[in-house]
């Protein structure tokens, strides 16, 4: 089962033929993932290490029956990208792109409201089913199949987190990046969601960050619905309000956003907060016991 | 990225919303001659990125250009709450009948843009919103269709009473004009604070709070180019023109790692282990050698560094690149810092053994994340590692 991805998914990549594209296609390819198709437009007919090239998303669904699309596609074209992968009704959209500007974001959010497409991202790392599917830049070689769901705001501190459980054997159904956007697709609540019905997954462990509030509406979705238990890590105690963090989204505005707040709201709604990544694996591994 | 006062006040300008007659000045003479023009009597303004001028000494109401050049004087050589002021702006003085707030932004948990408006101004809007929340009146406006007369008329209603009817569409405007700066601007927060009716029926924005969303900034050059008006350090500057996101803090420990979440959980670790982080540095994803050698000489220029923590989780990022990138900075610069440096992820085996058959004297090596933390707050204390 896992979430989002299995063995079922076929993924067309959005600039195949770019520098990420190049890379990362094969090495999903390598993993097991049926990476089916490519799309850059006026590049029909060629191929990269044999996944074949389409102009449009429209044809590589036609021809290759993807059901989901990776997207990396600089900044100022990549919602274009992901409009094109929505009106070819993919199932998924999964987009790596960093750097797109938020009112951008903001109309794919709208457009996609009562479309059929699932967004992920965008500035994420992607989704990985350990031992079906990895779509994205997930090393596939940290993660192990098991029943522990994760969803996380970032990249590098996700792989830390799943390196630890992993040491400590513990295995995970999938991985969702959402991305450290202020504006994206899905969030901590519909992963929750997703994760709380998966007989696959037991426990889920959520890594957020200062900004927004992705956080604390988690936290009373998890009060109201969840009945799996949830571990979770907030990044940024020591990060001062007005600066931003690396990510578009990391920023305290105000008094509002801050690691403290979060964790917090998180622990009076039944989360288990760890205060390190370490502390994180421990709590998900006392959990499971 | 936020922009000046005076920086707000001219693109507010361009989208016809009225602001005081202002004149920048970066010496006091020129605050002097700028006093003289405006007749005198004017109001002194420090800029700078940070809130409470009013209460702080940030503001100097002046009567006459002898006065304005005492005060631009001060501003100039003590700062601000600890932050360099190197421009003041000199502005008309105006008399008041009421003080408003208004403010749009980009509310993030929606998607959608939030207005705001208060009937009164000049106060801090977190302790308003707390304290009497049925002060401000919030209207989300839908980006799909943009503001419309309806939203304008949600948030007068706030200010029934406070404003006489012939002053009413002057606030409308402005809404009209803010809302453009924030979708034509690709700002993500615009806010007026105050709002000001003046006595002979005008209405005017007395002070301009503007975010820009860095993503955007490549369509508007003329709005990027305002960044070089800002007063950086030596570091940060550096790093910038590196491509590198580098954010300066106030501890003694340099931080440089690969990923926003991992490197803010890497300070916060620090801390946990009794130090401070002198500096949050991502070298984002897939880093060359040369770009870790930049971030390792930008961190050891910065003269508050005592330790310096290196952690690397590679995904796309190779541990042995990494390693690779560190020692070639070392033969560049000469420190008396220790490095100590953590590797996982991708060729870590590789990344590790460069480094062990290297041998450098000042590199640190260790296994985990919170072994490193603790080895780094340690040398920062001076003690041994």
């Amino acid at each position: 089962m896992a979430v989002l991805i299995d063995e079922t998914t076929k993924v067309v990549v959005q600039n195949i033929t770019g520098h990420e594209g190049r890379f990362h296609a094969p090495r999903n390819r390598a993993y097991g993932t049926k990476v089916v198709a490519g799309v850059t437009p006026g590049r029909a007919g060629e191929n990269v290490e044999g996944i074949p090239v389409f102009d449009t998303v429209a044809d590589a669904v036609r021809e290759t029956g993807a059901n989901t699309s990776l997207v990396f596609v600089p900044p100022q074209s990549a919602t274009e990208a992901i409009y094109e992968a929505a009106d070819s009704d993919l199932r998924l959209i999964i987009c790596i792109t960093e750097g797109i500007p938020v009112r951008d974001m903001v109309r794919v959010a709208s457009y996609l409201r009562g479309k059929a497409s699932t967004l992920v991202g965008p500035n994420c790392p992607g989704v990985i089913s350990p031992g079906k599917s990895n779509v994205g830049i997930i090393p596939g070689e940290i993660c192990t199949p098991g029943r522990v769901g994760l969803v996380s705001r970032s990249g590098t501190l996700t792989y830390q987190i799943v390196y630890e459980l992993t040491q400590r054997g513990i295995g995970q159904s999938t991985c969702v990046g959402m991305g450290g956007d202020p504006v994206h697709g899905i969030g901590f609540i519909e992963a929750l969601e997703m994760f709380g019905e998966d007989p696959e997954t037991d426990l889920v462990v959520m890594i957020g960050e200062i900004g927004g509030d992705d956080e604390e509406r988690a936290a009373a979705f998890i009060a109201e619905h969840m009945e799996r238990p949830v571990v979770g890590y907030i990044a940024g105690f020591t990060a001062p309000p007005g600066k931003r963090m690396g990510h578009a989204g990391a920023i305290i505005t105000g008094s509002r956003g801050t690691a403290r707040a979060k964790a917090e709201a998180l622990e009076e709604a039944g989360v288990k907060v760890g205060r390190t990544p370490t502390e994180v694996a421990e709590l998900a591994e006392r959990a499971l016991a | 990225m936020d922009l000046y006062e005076h920086q707000g006040k001219d693109l507010f300008a361009r989208h016809d919303i009225p602001v005081p007659r202002g004149i920048v000045a970066e010496t006091a003479d020129s605050a002097r001659a700028a006093a003289e023009t405006l007749g005198g009597t004017c109001v002194v303004k420090a800029q700078v990125q940070v809130g409470g001028r009013g209460k702080g000494g940030g503001v100097a109401l002046v009567d006459s250009p002898d006065e304005a050049e005492a005060a631009a004087a001060r501003m100039l050589s003590e700062g601000f709450k600890g932050m360099r002021v190197v421009r003041v702006l000199v502005e008309e003085r105006l008399s008041i009948a009421k003080e408003l707030y208004a403010a749009i932004l980009l509310d993030r948990s929606t998607g959608t843009d939030l207005a705001m408006v208060a009937a009164e101004g000049g106060i801090d809007i977190e302790e308003l919103a707390r304290t009497k929340p049925e002060a401000l009146c919030r209207v989300h406006i839908d980006p799909e269709i943009g503001m419309h007369p309806y939203h304008r008329s949600a948030l007068m209603g706030a200010l029934t009473g406070a404003l006489p009817a012939e002053a009413r569409h002057l606030v409308e405007n402005i809404l009209i004009g803010l809302y453009e700066v924030l979708t034509q601007e690709d700002a993500t927060l615009v806010e007026v604070n105050p709002l000001v009716l003046l006595t002979d029926g005008r209405v005017i924005a007395l002070d301009a709070k503007v975010a820009i969303d860095d993503n955007a900034l490549y369509r508007h050059p003329e709005t990027e180019a305002l960044r070089s008006a800002f007063p950086v350090d030596a570091v940060e500057l550096r790093a910038r023109e590196a491509g590198l996101q580098y954010v300066k803090l106030d501890g003694e420990v340099g931080i440089i790692g690969n990923g926003a979440g991992l490197v803010m959980s890497t300070l916060d670790l620090v801390q946990r282990a009794g130090a401070g982080a002198a500096n949050f540095l991502d070298i984002g994803g897939g880093a060359s050698a040369e770009v870790i050698a930049t971030s390792l000489e930008v961190v050891l220029s910065d003269p508050s560094v005592r330790s310096v923590l290196v952690n690397i989780f590679g995904g796309i990022t190779r541990c042995d690149i990494v390693a690779e990138g560190l020692l070639a900075a070392l033969q560049r610069v000469t420190s008396n810092v220790q490095i100590v440096v953590r590797l996982d992820g991708t060729n870590t085996v590789e990344g590790r053994r460069v480094l062990k058959e290297a041998g450098h004297p000042k590199i640190v090596q260790v296994a985990t994340m919170l072994e490193a933390a603790e080895k780094a707050a340690r040398l920062a204390h001076g003690e041994a590692a």
